[in-house]
């Protein structure tokens, strides 16, 4: 079946080691259409200037670009208030923030922090740093044997003294979408707010900050068809207000004395210093672009595909999947191993073949432990795939045994 | 891409086989070394006594290209003293750096020269020397 999307990605047209490229690595970055390039490159070509700053024509069209796309954020994620978007560098600074700016503050000795075992190391690193500084608990959500967070481990570890509950919606290892209504109401019951790592799931499927009743989110622009260097944290007007100042500066402020600053409001507070404005033209871009498509048909083509390459994988006897299958709760992120042959070793065959996935611990050590491997092997797909890709793959994959001198 | 230059036969035969791959009985040295980037990890074990390595081997998990570079940098060292395991360290990673090209500077690598085509792969170096370097920070103090 032709895909009609892949003539808007001028990369997907190059050749990979003189073969086309196969590109299953959309969990680490996704490529740019025409259409975001051509964002950033009118914004430099023709509208740059320091936005919020001069009382000039063009600077006043830069702020014009930077605060629309700040609506066209709030309107993807279903946010009150366009001020509740604060534009960070990516899903990690946003979580940094969060650690520094509330964590730090807002944390006492004895309080817990629960994150999931699944996490991102960018979702745990800060909560354990937090933790230390803190002498708070930091506790996780295990998983059950197909890698999904039940209730039950949702009730015994969300207690009277937790106050953060940190998760992925989506785990960028498993692809296993995590039960997240289930987790707020458990969260909010106790009086814990729920900070959501949505890096893995606002490009694939409709997430509402209202409709789910997250305290924050955080995700990254790269990873959803924007440029690097671009994302973006949500958090609700109440949480944000009594948060102080992550990074202090230029714009962030009301008025400077010698010994003394007052900040200025939502979202120059948390915004200091010079923004990627050519970042957030390229996001908007791909908003609008990811809007054209509709996420029903990104969500139908990722579902079709996972359902033709899950059972062609699972044919093939020496190849080990991990986590649930079960298309309610999966994505199209695919981890596997290849039976005595190191993820790192099928990646270099694999790209032989011009097919390029991720081999390694994917930012996550705690769920490598956890599944008891050192790393995987991860195929990620995206909309511009095709069943072609997953053919691919498999032809590939049926060669990399035999290259290192084993049987198949 | 020519797979056959880097996975040589060479290479598969010292990933399979995994003869220096076991525990000593008697090591005075166990020094882990870890490429933090792709969670590959090595314990390499040194028998060494009045300067000479007696013996050597590792466990430990990573690809082929650095089991196989790791079970080549024991064939070489056991039985040699420290200065010349650290002749053979230069020169390996010489080669890899592509510092060290003519392959008659190269030649006292024997079996190892089968990873030279590394060089050309960014991606895979640092799998070619973790062993290398674990090596050299292990005799370091024994010289």
């Amino acid at each position: 079946m032709p895909n009609e999307y892949i003539k808007d990605f001028p990369i997907l047209q190059k050749p990979m080691n003189g073969k086309s490229l196969v590109y299953l690595d959309n969990g680490a970055t996704t490529q740019k259409p025409l259409s975001v390039i051509q964002a950033v490159d009118d914004y430099y070509t023709t509208f740059n200037a320091n936005p919020h700053r001069g009382a000039y024509d063009l600077s006043v069209k830069a702020t014009e670009i930077y605060e629309g796309a700040r609506e066209t954020v709030q309107k993807f994620i279903g946010a009150a208030n366009s001020y509740e978007v604060i534009f960070t560098k990516n899903a990690t600074e946003s979580l940094n923030l969060l650690a520094y700016s509330y964590g730090m503050n807002f944390i006492e000795s004895g309080d817990e922090i629960v994150i999931s075992i699944a996490e991102h190391h960018s979702n745990l690193v800060p909560w354990q740093q937090v933790a230390k500084a803190k002498g708070a608990t930091l506790k996780y959500i295990y998983l059950d044997s197909v890698g999904r967070i039940t209730q039950q481990e949702i009730d015994a570890k969300i207690t009277d003294k937790t106050k953060i509950v940190a998760v992925t919606q989506v785990s960028n290892v498993l692809g296993i979408i995590n039960p997240i209504a289930d987790i707020v109401k458990k969260a909010h019951s106790v009086g814990a707010i729920v900070i959501v790592d949505g890096a893995q799931s606002v490009p694939h499927f409709k997430v509402d900050v209202q409709a789910l009743d997250i305290d924050f989110l955080v995700f990254s622009g790269h990873k959803m068809l924007s440029p690097m260097g671009i994302g973006v944290l949500y958090g609700k007007e109440a949480l944000l207000d009594k948060m102080p100042p992550f990074l202090c500066g230029g714009d962030m402020i009301d008025y400077v004395w010698e010994q003394e600053t007052t900040f200025a409001p939502l979202p120059a507070k948390f915004e200091a210093g010079t923004q990627n404005v050519g970042g957030a033209a390229g996001l908007a871009a791909a908003i609008e672009y990811i809007g054209k498509i509709g996420f029903d048909k990104i969500e139908a083509i990722e579902a079709d595909l996972i359902q033709y390459a899950i059972p062609k994988l699972k044919a093939l006897p020496y190849i080990t999947l991990y986590g649930s299958d079960d298309l309610s709760v999966k994505t199209g992120v695919i981890a596997f191993n290849v039976a005595d042959i190191h993820p790192h070793d099928v990646s270099t065959i694999l790209d032989a073949d011009g097919v390029a996935i991720r081999a390694g611990h994917h930012c996550a050590h705690p769920l490598m432990q956890y599944l008891g491997v050192n790393a995987t092997c991860r195929a990620s797909l995206y909309f511009y795939n095709t069943r072609e890709d997953v053919d691919k793959l498999i032809d590939s994959l049926s060669r990399v045994r035999g290259v290192l001198g084993y049987g198949s | 891409m020519d797979l056959s230059g880097v996975y040589t036969e060479m290479i598969a035969e010292h990933n399979k086989s995994g003869r220096n791959k076991k525990h000593l009985v008697e090591p005075t040295i166990v020094l882990k070394g870890r490429n933090p980037s792709c969670g590959d990890e090595i314990s390499l074990e040194l028998k060494v006594c009045n300067g000479v390595i007696e013996d050597a081997a590792f466990t430990g998990i990573g690809c082929a290209i650095s089991q196989a570079s790791t079970s080549m940098m024991i064939d070489l060292i056991r039985g040699q003293n420290v200065e010349k395991a650290q002749e053979f360290i230069d020169t390996f990673l010489g080669m890899i750096k592509r510092e060290i090209t003519d392959d008659d500077d190269l030649e006292i690598l024997d079996e190892a020269i089968a990873l030279k085509n590394i060089s050309n792969m960014p991606a895979r170096v640092k799998c070619a020397v973790l062993s290398w370097h674990t090596l050299e920070s292990a005799i370091k103090d024994e010289k």
